[in-house]
């Protein structure tokens, strides 16, 4: 530390806890968004060493499709009740139920999170909700601000971003808008993964190898559970995959791996050759714009 | 990985050995070559997926482009790949064993000065292309003008399409003698002249045998060993408060901890500090983070500093030496730049500025000049600034900005200015 060098994790770290005190300091009602992802995990992590030795001064929120993981659930809840911050859950199930959505043919309910996420906001009032999408996961992401201005419907307008500078992040908004802030903006998936490494968080199961029932649809492999059972004509066979990114169980498919620890991760996340929402995320095979417009209809 | 070591310690090691970041930013338009550039650097260093290949070669054949158009894989947009133009800074990032890079990748029409400003902001080099059949241009000289204006520490011109030009060490001379005249009135302390074909892949990411009167570095082994950390403006001491910690518990009753990112110079507990704008003075008494207390805080890390004394300390007010201190002035000196399409900057215009983490209103006095970004021309007779312009603006502030001359300090010389009606961020300031 002499010649007060850092290395380039330390220096994403110290951006992460800035803009996580900025939006603190300067916004009326932030939320952190946490799905037990490893994202969403890590912003967590980050969100702690921000403010400690006080308490993380803000609640995180979990747009429940109700199409988990269980233990992606179990994991959300035991690390609530280890950090202490409050925990809203909004659920689609719910909004299913009172009408307000209506669930897709397909059972997908990807889509249908978006009106469920900006009513809650419009119910707690947020007007600053933190996110863990990263810049190299997409290319419309590639052009996102880290302060996200969202109008009064939750839209994001690509062509009219507010400029940003140095770190001078412009959080202001009227009621009823809102700023998206995403503190991993510079991250990539390796920096994510040597971070979780570096910092021995623990993550759920999921994220690890392991041997699983799967079937393979058009080269991805789904693991059987309680929302995907085999199509007719579908094989059912056990292969040892993990998970690099956990989204709804009806439509993240893992991948082929060994990895049974962080450092196997890292290394093969190394290595790899294909992105990962590319590799596990049916949602963004829509088209070529598809991130574009659910970003433009409010989605994360 | 063996039983008797614990992962702490291990992935605690790995964590230090990973490299250096170091940011850059892109300038030149799509027939520069410089989404063709950023491809292969993408590429060369395995950043580039699969997927992401062959999405983009199914587009292009889909158009049917002659080659695969690198340019699709940095052009995010529908309204970009609809109208073959980039309209937006796009973050790109590849890491190499000696660094990790974030580019802004920032598009070179005049119309987009703002995202070229936005993007050299906090870029520590700045990547210029040209043609090398048409040598300099107009936009070349614009972009060595805003990187120099943005203080952007290191400068590398490309002279792209030597292939073009059979490799002829005249041409690159005649372009490489020009831009150095020209970067000699424009203060720019290190600037590097990089003979390339991005197509081919000469002095991109190795040295090319086709040049073999060119003894520089490739590209990329200049990106790698470029010496940055001295850029930091380690001397002057300057901590902006951000958020005041004071955890209201049992345990931390009376903890009271200031939150920030050092902007400049390095902070040691036991220093004599001078809280501005009330001028109390008093020491560090520790200097803390979530994995415990450090002996020393410099830039960019973000610390929680505690005092010796109790003092009213809040956001916006800075910590510094006693016998180092910035400017405390309500009459701000700036060149703006400006970047709305809705209104101009007008004299006796009213707005927020944002500058560290003070929030203050302003009003404009006087517009000085505006400034003629290709031809450096003066025009005083100019009485507002519009979208893309930049110009030397007086203002006087509500309150003082606790601040620095640019030149000597990115992290203090710098504001935006907001219009407080939308909220939008209208505006770029560097103060002189």
């Amino acid at each position: 530390m002499s010649d007060y060098r850092i290395s380039h994790i330390a220096a994403l770290e110290a951006e992460a806890i800035f803009i996580f005190r900025e939006v603190a300091a300067t916004c009326q009602r932030p939320v952190l968004l946490f799905s037990g992802g490893k994202d969403s995990i890590v912003m967590l992590h980050l969100a702690q060493k921000a403010f400690a030795p006080a308490p993380v001064p803000f609640p995180v929120m979990h747009v429940d499709t109700g199409q988990n993981f269980a233990e992606v659930i179990d994991y959300r809840d035991r690390r609530v009740a280890d950090t202490g911050v409050q925990l809203l859950v909004a659920s689609v199930q719910d909004a299913i139920d009172r009408g307000m959505v209506t669930e897709p043919p397909d059972g997908t309910r990807n889509r249908i999170q978006t009106p469920v996420l900006l009513e809650a906001a419009e119910k707690y009032q947020f007007d600053a909700l933190f996110g863990g999408a990263r810049r190299d996961e997409e290319k419309a992401r590639a052009k996102e601000r880290v302060f996200s201005f969202r109008d009064d419907f939750g839209q994001w307008d690509p062509k009219n971003q507010r400029p940003e500078l140095w770190n001078l992040y412009n959080g202001r908004v009227h009621p009823g808008e809102q700023i998206r802030v995403f503190p991993l903006s510079n991250w990539t998936e390796l920096d994510v993964w040597r971070y979780i490494g570096s910092e021995s968080i623990p993550l759920p199961e999921v994220y690890f190898a392991a041997e699983r029932e799967v079937v393979d649809r058009g080269g991805m492999l789904y693991a059987v559970n309680e929302f995907i059972s085999p199509r007719e004509g579908e094989r059912v066979f056990t292969e040892t995959i993990r998970y690099r990114t956990v989204g709804d169980a009806t439509l993240t498919a893992g991948v082929r791996s060994d990895a049974t620890t962080i450092e196997e991760i890292i290394a093969e996340v190394a290595a790899t050759r294909v992105t990962e929402r590319g590799a596990t995320r049916g949602d963004d095979k829509t088209s070529e714009a598809a991130m574009e417009d659910r970003k433009r209809e409010g989605y994360f | 990985m063996t039983d008797t070591m614990s992962p702490r310690e291990d992935s605690r090691a790995s964590r230090e050995d990973t490299h250096e970041l170091l940011r850059f930013a892109t300038a030149g338009s799509v027939d520069d070559g410089k989404s063709t550039l950023i491809g292969r650097l993408l590429f060369d260093s395995k950043a580039l997926f699969d997927d992401q290949w062959d999405a983009v070669e199914a587009v292009s054949a889909g158009r049917g482009d002659e080659y695969t158009d690198l340019a699709l894989l940095t052009d995010g947009l529908r309204s970009e790949r609809e109208q073959g133009i980039t309209i937006d800074v796009a973050y790109r990032y590849f890491s190499t064993p000696e660094r990790k890079f974030i580019i802004a990748d920032t598009p070179g029409h005049i119309q987009y000065t703002r995202n070229m400003v936005t993007g050299a902001s906090t870029a520590d080099l700045a990547l210029i292309l040209v043609d090398a059949r048409k040598g300099l241009v107009e936009q070349s000289r614009r972009h060595a003008f805003l990187c120099s204006l943005l203080r952007v520490p290191h400068m590398v011109l490309c002279v792209n399409k030597m292939d073009l030009v059979d490799y002829d060490e005249a041409t690159f001379k005649q372009i490489e003698n020009e831009f150095s005249a020209f970067a000699t009135k424009l203060d720019i302390p290190d600037l590097t002249v990089i003979p390339i074909s991005a197509l081919k892949g000469d002095n991109v990411v190795n040295r090319s045998e086709n040049m073999p009167w060119f003894q520089g570095p490739s590209l990329l082994h200049h990106l790698e060993k470029v010496h940055i950390a001295s850029d930091r403006n380690l001397v002057d001491a300057r901590f902006p408060v951000q958020h005041v910690i004071r955890p209201h518990s049992s345990d931390n009753h009376d903890y009271r901890g200031y939150a920030g990112q050092v902007a400049s110079g390095v902070m040691k507990p036991g220093d004599e500090v001078t809280v501005l704008p009330s001028g109390f003075t008093s020491r560090i008494a520790s200097i803390e983070t979530a994995d415990g207390p450090i002996e020393e805080a410099f830039p960019p890390l973000s610390v929680t500093v505690r005092l010796e004394d109790e003092l009213d300390v809040s956001r916006g007010d800075m910590l510094c030496r006693p016998g180092n201190q910035p400017r405390v002035s309500q009459d701000i000196e700036a060149m703006v730049c400006w970047m709305d399409e809705a209104r101009p900057l007008r004299v006796r215009g009213k707005y927020a500025v944002k500058h560290t983490t003070s929030d203050v209103r302003a009003i404009v006095k006087d517009v000085q000049y505006q400034l003629d970004v290709n031809t450096l021309h003066r025009d005083e007779g100019a009485t507002e600034l519009r979208l893309n312009e930049i110009g030397r603006v007086t203002l006087r502030t509500t309150k003082p900005l606790l601040c620095d001359d640019y030149r000597r300090n990115r992290a203090t010389g710098g504001f935006i200015v907001i219009d407080e009606a939308d909220n939008r961020t209208v505006g770029a300031g560097i103060i002189v």
